[in-house]
C-alpha cells in the first residue's frame, strides 16, 4: 500500500516537472543566465569606457549604500541612492493602489456583463495597448501640458484664468504609470472574478449584509488570487520603470530604473549598475517569498 | 435575483469607476488618431487635415518592416509564453506542496524582478557569444528573449484562474475513465479559457511595447516599432507613427467586431 | 497570407550576407532616405538601416560582437574609444577619391588625426534655445539656464546629456573642458544645485514645447533649435560666450564588417558634395564637406543656428573624450543633482 502511494507520488512529481520543464528551460537561458552574468559583473572592476575588467572588486556593492564624498573624502551613506530607492518604492505603491482603485471595479463591471459580451469588453481594455507605448505616453502628455487640450478647454470655458501645471508633477507620473499598468491589474482580477459564484453573494444579502460588507467579506476573498497576481504584475515592474517616469516626470528626478540605466550608459559603471539591480531583485524576492509562504499556508487552511 | 427588489450584482460606484476607466483609456487614443491626420509635422500642434502621414508611412519601407516585425515577434513570443505558462500553472497550482515549489515560483517570476536594462545588457553578452559561434543572427534570439519576459505575464492570470477552480468536474471525468489529456481538453481548458485569454493578451502587448531588451538583442536590420521610435526620441517624432498606430487600431477594432459578430451567429 | 508566410520565413532566416549589401547602424531619423535611394540606384547595393539611440548603446553592442553591422556613426567623443578598443577598421578614407572635398578644418581632428578611420557625417553645436518674446536680454550666455532671469524661471528644459551639461557648466564657472579640478567642480555643483529648482524638466524632444511656449529656454542642439524656430519665429539659438561645444558624428567601417567594399563605396559616396547636402537637408545640420552649400536651400545655408557669429567663434571648443577619472566625478555630481 505504501509502495503504491509512493509510486503515484513519484509519477505525479515526474509529470509536474515535465510540465514545468519548457518554461524553466526558456527562463534558464534568457533570464537566469543573464542574472548570473549580472551577479558576476557586480564583483568586477568597471572598465574605463563601459564594460568590465576581470579584476575582483567589491566597490560596486560598497557604492550601493555608501559613498566617499568627492570633495572632502568623508565616508557616508549614499543618500542620493537611498532617496531614489525610496522614491521608486513610494511611486510603485501609489501606482498599485491607483490600479486597484480603477482596476477592480472595472474587472467587476466586465465580469457582471452577459457572458457573450465579456470577451469583447476585455478586448476593449486591451485595444489601446495595440498602439505604441511612447506615442501613447506622448498623447497623455499632450492632454495635460500647459498649452494642452485640457488647459485650453478649461480656459476657453472660463473655468480657470491661468493654465494649471499638471505636467512634470508626481501626479502626472502617477497618471502615466496608471495608464501603462492598468491592464496588468484588470485582466488577472477579471480572470479570477469571472467564475464568481453569485449564489454566495445572494446568501450574503439573505443574511442582511450591506453591499460593502458583501464586497469585503464575500467577493474580495473569492477574487483574492487575482488581486494578488495583479498587484505583483503592477508593483514589481513599476519599481524598475523608466520610460514613463522620464517622459511624464520630465526627468528631473531619477527613478531606480533611470539610475541603473545611467550606470550602464553615460555613467560607465557597470558593476555598480549590476549591484543596484541585484539589490532591487533581493528586495522583491523577499517580498514575493513572504507572499508565497503566507498564501501557501492559507491555501492549506482552506483545504 | 429580484428577490430583494434589487440587482445583487450591483456595487455602488463600480459602474461609474469602470466608465471613468474606459474614458481614461480612450481619450489619449482619440487624440492620437486626430493627430495622425495633422498636416503639420507635429504630434501636438494641429495645423489642418491631411493624409500626408498615411502616404509617408505607406512609402516608408523601414517603418513598415518594423511594424510587421513587431507583430511577428509578439505573436510568436506570446504563443510560446502562454503555452509554457499553462503547463507551468498546471504543475504549480492545486497540487500538494512540493519540494522546490517556492523556487519554481520565484524562477517563473524572475523576469519581472530584474530591471530591463540589466537583462538587456546580460542578454547582449550571452547572445553575442552564440551569434559569433553559430553565425545565425535571425529573429529567434528576439523571440526567445521576449518569450522569457512574457512568461510571468501569462502565468500569473492563468494561475489566478486555476486557484480554487472546481476540481470535482475533473475528478468526475477521470472517474469516467477519461484520459488525463481528454480531461484537460474537455474539462480544464474550457474553464481555464478566460485566464488563458487574459494571459495571452497581456503577453502580446508586453512584447509589442518592449524597447530596451529589443534594442540590445537585435541584429542588423531587426528594428521593431518601439526601437525605431526610440531612435527618433532625441530628434523629431512625426505623426507617421500616429498613422501606423491608427491603422493597427483599425485592424484590431475590425477583429473585435468580427469576433463579436461570429460569436453572436454561433449562439 | 502566402506573402505573410514568405515574409515570416525571411525574417526568421535572418539577413543574408549576399554580394551588394550594406548594413548601416546609425542614430534614428538621421539618414536621408533620398540619399540612400540615390546610393542604391547608382551602385546597386542594397542598404539596410538599423537605429540606435545613444553612443553607449552602440558601443556596448559593437563591442559584444555578432551584430552584423558594417558601418557605424559615433560622435567624435566616442571615436577614440572605438579605435582604442579595436572596433574600427583602418579603412583610409584619406586615400579615397572624394576625400579632397573634406573641409580642411575637419581633416586633422583630434579624435582621428588625418582621418584614417572616419568620414564626417554631420556636425553641430550645443547652445541654448530661448524664446525671445519671454526674455529680451542677451541670449549668448549659459546664464539663461544656470542663473536664470526671473521671467525664465520654471520654464527651462535641460537636455539629459550628462557630458554636454557638465562641460557647459564647467565653462560657465571658468573651467577647462574635461577638468577634474575639485575646486572648479565644487563651483559647478553649487551652480547646478542652485539652478535646478528653476528647471521645469530634463528631457529630449522639446521642439513642440518650445514652439507652443510650455518651455521658454534651455540647453539644446542647434538643429533641434532650428526646427522649433521654423514653427515659432520667436525662438532663437544662443552660443554661450563662456564656451560652447562643437560636436561631429562620423561614419566609420567596423573591424568585423562583412561588406567592406560596399562600405568603402559608401564612405566615398558620402564625401560627394551633392550627397552630403542631401544629408544636411534632411537632418538640419552642417556636414563638413566643401561645396555642399551649392546644393542646399537658401534658408539652411544662412540659418543663424548653423552660421556661428564671427565674434563668438573664439568661444567654440571641439568636444573631447574625457578621462575616466573626470567622468567618475561628473557622474557623482549628476546623480546628486537628480536625487
Amino acid at each position: 500500500m505504501a509502495d503504491l502511494s509512493t509510486t503515484v507520488a513519484k509519477r505525479a512529481s515526474r509529470t509536474r516537472w515535465m510540465l514545468l520543464a519548457p518554461a524553466l528551460i526558456i527562463l534558464v537561458l534568457a533570464a537566469s543566465g543573464p542574472l548570473l552574468i549580472t551577479l558576476v559583473y557586480s564583483f568586477l572592476t568597471p572598465g574605463d569606457y563601459g564594460g568590465v575588467v576581470w579584476k575582483f572588486s567589491t566597490d560596486g556593492w560598497f557604492n550601493v549604500f555608501a559613498q566617499r564624498d568627492i570633495f572632502d573624502d568623508t565616508l557616508g551613506w549614499s543618500d542620493a541612492h537611498l532617496s531614489i530607492l525610496w522614491r521608486s518604492i513610494k511611486l510603485s505603491l501609489m501606482t498599485t493602489l491607483a490600479c486597484l482603485f480603477f482596476g477592480v471595479p472595472t474587472a467587476y463591471f466586465i465580469a457582471t456583463r452577459p457572458k457573450q459580451q465579456r470577451d469583447m469588453w476585455m478586448l476593449l481594455i486591451m485595444i489601446p495597448f495595440w498602439t505604441n507605448l511612447l506615442i501613447r505616453t506622448f498623447a497623455i502628455l499632450e492632454l495635460i501640458r500647459n498649452e494642452g487640450t485640457i488647459n485650453t478647454l478649461l480656459l476657453w470655458l472660463g473655468i480657470i484664468d491661468a493654465p494649471i501645471q499638471m505636467l512634470y508633477t508626481e501626479g502626472s507620473i502617477l497618471l502615466g504609470m496608471l495608464y501603462v499598468y492598468l491592464p496588468l491589474m484588470v485582466l488577472p482580477v477579471y480572470a479570477s472574478m469571472e467564475r464568481l459564484d453569485f449564489s454566495l453573494v445572494e446568501a450574503g444579502y439573505d443574511l442582511y449584509a450591506t453591499r460593502f460588507q458583501v464586497l469585503r467579506r464575500v467577493i474580495m476573498p473569492l477574487v483574492k488570487p487575482g488581486v494578488i497576481a495583479g498587484s505583483i504584475l503592477v508593483f514589481v515592474p513599476s519599481l524598475g520603470a523608466y520610460v514613463t517616469p522620464r517622459v511624464m516626470g520630465g526627468g528631473n528626478q531619477l527613478m531606480l530604473g533611470n539610475l541603473i540605466e545611467l550606470q550602464f550608459g553615460q555613467g560607465r559603471n557597470w558593476p555598480l549598475g549590476a549591484a543596484l539591480s541585484i539589490t532591487l531583485l533581493v528586495i522583491v524576492m523577499v517580498a514575493l517569498i513572504f507572499y508565497v509562504r503566507t498564501a501557501g499556508k492559507e491555501d492549506a487552511h482552506h483545504g | 435575483m429580484a428577490k430583494h427588489g434589487f440587482d445583487i450584482k450591483k456595487q455602488t460606484g463600480f459602474g461609474t469607476i469602470a466608465i471613468a476607466c474606459f474614458i481614461l483609456l480612450y481619450t489619449p487614443i482619440f487624440l492620437l488618431i486626430i493627430y495622425s491626420f495633422n498636416s503639420g509635422t507635429s504630434i501636438a500642434a494641429w495645423e489642418g487635415f491631411s493624409w500626408r502621414w498615411y502616404v509617408s508611412a505607406w512609402e516608408n519601407e523601414q517603418v513598415q518592416d518594423a511594424t510587421v516585425r513587431s507583430l511577428v515577434i509578439a505573436f510568436w513570443a506570446s504563443a510560446i509564453a502562454t503555452s509554457v505558462a499553462v503547463m507551468a500553472a498546471l504543475a504549480t497550482t492545486r497540487t500538494p506542496k512540493f519540494k522546490g515549489q517556492t523556487a519554481a515560483f520565484a524562477m517563473i517570476n524572475q523576469p519581472l524582478m530584474v530591471p530591463e536594462i540589466v537583462t538587456a545588457v546580460a542578454l547582449l553578452i550571452l547572445f553575442s557569444v552564440i551569434k559569433v559561434a553559430t553565425g545565425y543572427t535571425g529573429l529567434l534570439y528576439l523571440i526567445i528573449a521576449h518569450a522569457a519576459f512574457c512568461i510571468p505575464f501569462a502565468y500569473l492570470p492563468i494561475r489566478a484562474r486555476l486557484q480554487g477552480m472546481d476540481l470535482s468536474l475533473e475528478q468526475a471525468a477521470a472517474d469516467l475513465y477519461a484520459s488525463p489529456f481528454l480531461v484537460f481538453r474537455r474539462v480544464t481548458l474550457p474553464q481555464l479559457w478566460p485566464g488563458i485569454l487574459a494571459g495571452a493578451m497581456l503577453a502580446f502587448v508586453i512584447s509589442l511595447d518592449d524597447v530596451v531588451i529589443t534594442e540590445f538583442v537585435k541584429s542588423a536590420g531587426q528594428d521593431t516599432l518601439p526601437t525605431y521610435m526610440l531612435g527618433q526620441l532625441r530628434r523629431v517624432i512625426t505623426p507617421e507613427i500616429n498613422a501606423i498606430s491608427t491603422v493597427l487600431l483599425g485592424i484590431s477594432v475590425f477583429m473585435v467586431v468580427a469576433f463579436t459578430l461570429l460569436s453572436k451567429i454561433r449562439n | 497570407m502566402k506573402k505573410t508566410v514568405t515574409a515570416l520565413a525571411l525574417v526568421l532566416a535572418g539577413p543574408a550576407f549576399a554580394e551588394g549589401e550594406l548594413n548601416l547602424y546609425n542614430w534614428g531619423n538621421y539618414t536621408s532616405p533620398e540619399m540612400i535611394t540615390k546610393f542604391e540606384e547608382e551602385t546597386g547595393i542594397k542598404v539596410t538601416i538599423t537605429d540606435y539611440d545613444s553612443n553607449d548603446t552602440a558601443l556596448a553592442k559593437i563591442k559584444a560582437g555578432g551584430h552584423g553591422f558594417d558601418i557605424v556613426v559615433p560622435s567624435g567623443t566616442y571615436v577614440p574609444i572605438f579605435i582604442k578598443e579595436g572596433l574600427l577598421m583602418e579603412s583610409k578614407p584619406n586615400e579615397m577619391e572624394n576625400f579632397k572635398n573634406v573641409d580642411p578644418q575637419w581633416v586633422d581632428v583630434e579624435f582621428d588625426p588625418g582621418r584614417n578611420y572616419t568620414v564626417p557625417w554631420q556636425w553641430g553645436t550645443v547652445g541654448v534655445t530661448v524664446n525671445t518674446k519671454t526674455y529680451t536680454g542677451d541670449i549668448n550666455t549659459a546664464a539663461v539656464v544656470f542663473d536664470p532671469p526671473e521671467e525664465l524661471k520654471g520654464k527651462i528644459n535641460v537636455t539629459p546629456e550628462m557630458n554636454d551639461v557638465m562641460q557647459m557648466a564647467i565653462h560657465y564657472v571658468g573651467g577647462e573642458q574635461c577638468t577634474a579640478d575639485k575646486e572648479v567642480l565644487m563651483k559647478v555643483r553649487d551652480v547646478l544645485t542652485a539652478a535646478k529648482p528653476h528647471w521645469l524638466s530634463m528631457d529630449y524632444g522639446m521642439i513642440e514645447k518650445y514652439a507652443a511656449g510650455d518651455v521658454a529656454a534651455g540647453t539644446n542642439w542647434n538643429g533641434a533649435s532650428m526646427r522649433a524656430r521654423v514653427q515659432n519665429a520667436d525662438i532663437a539659438f544662443g552660443y554661450p560666450q563662456e564656451g560652447f561645444s562643437v560636436w561631429m558624428d562620423n561614419a566609420a567601417i567596423l573591424a568585423d564588417a562583412k561588406n567592406v567594399d560596399e562600405a568603402k563605396t559608401f564612405l566615398n559616396f558620402m564625401m560627394d558634395p551633392e550627397n552630403a547636402a542631401m544629408l544636411s537637408t534632411f537632418a538640419r545640420y552642417a556636414n563638413g564637406i566643401v561645396g555642399s552649400e551649392e546644393f542646399m536651400a537658401e534658408d539652411l545655408k544662412t540659418a543663424p543656428e548653423i552660421v556661428v557669429p564671427a565674434e563668438l567663434k573664439g568661444a567654440a571648443y571641439i568636444a573631447r573624450t574625457c578621462p575616466p577619472e573626470a567622468s567618475k566625478l561628473y557622474t557623482a555630481i549628476w546623480t546628486e543633482l537628480q536625487k
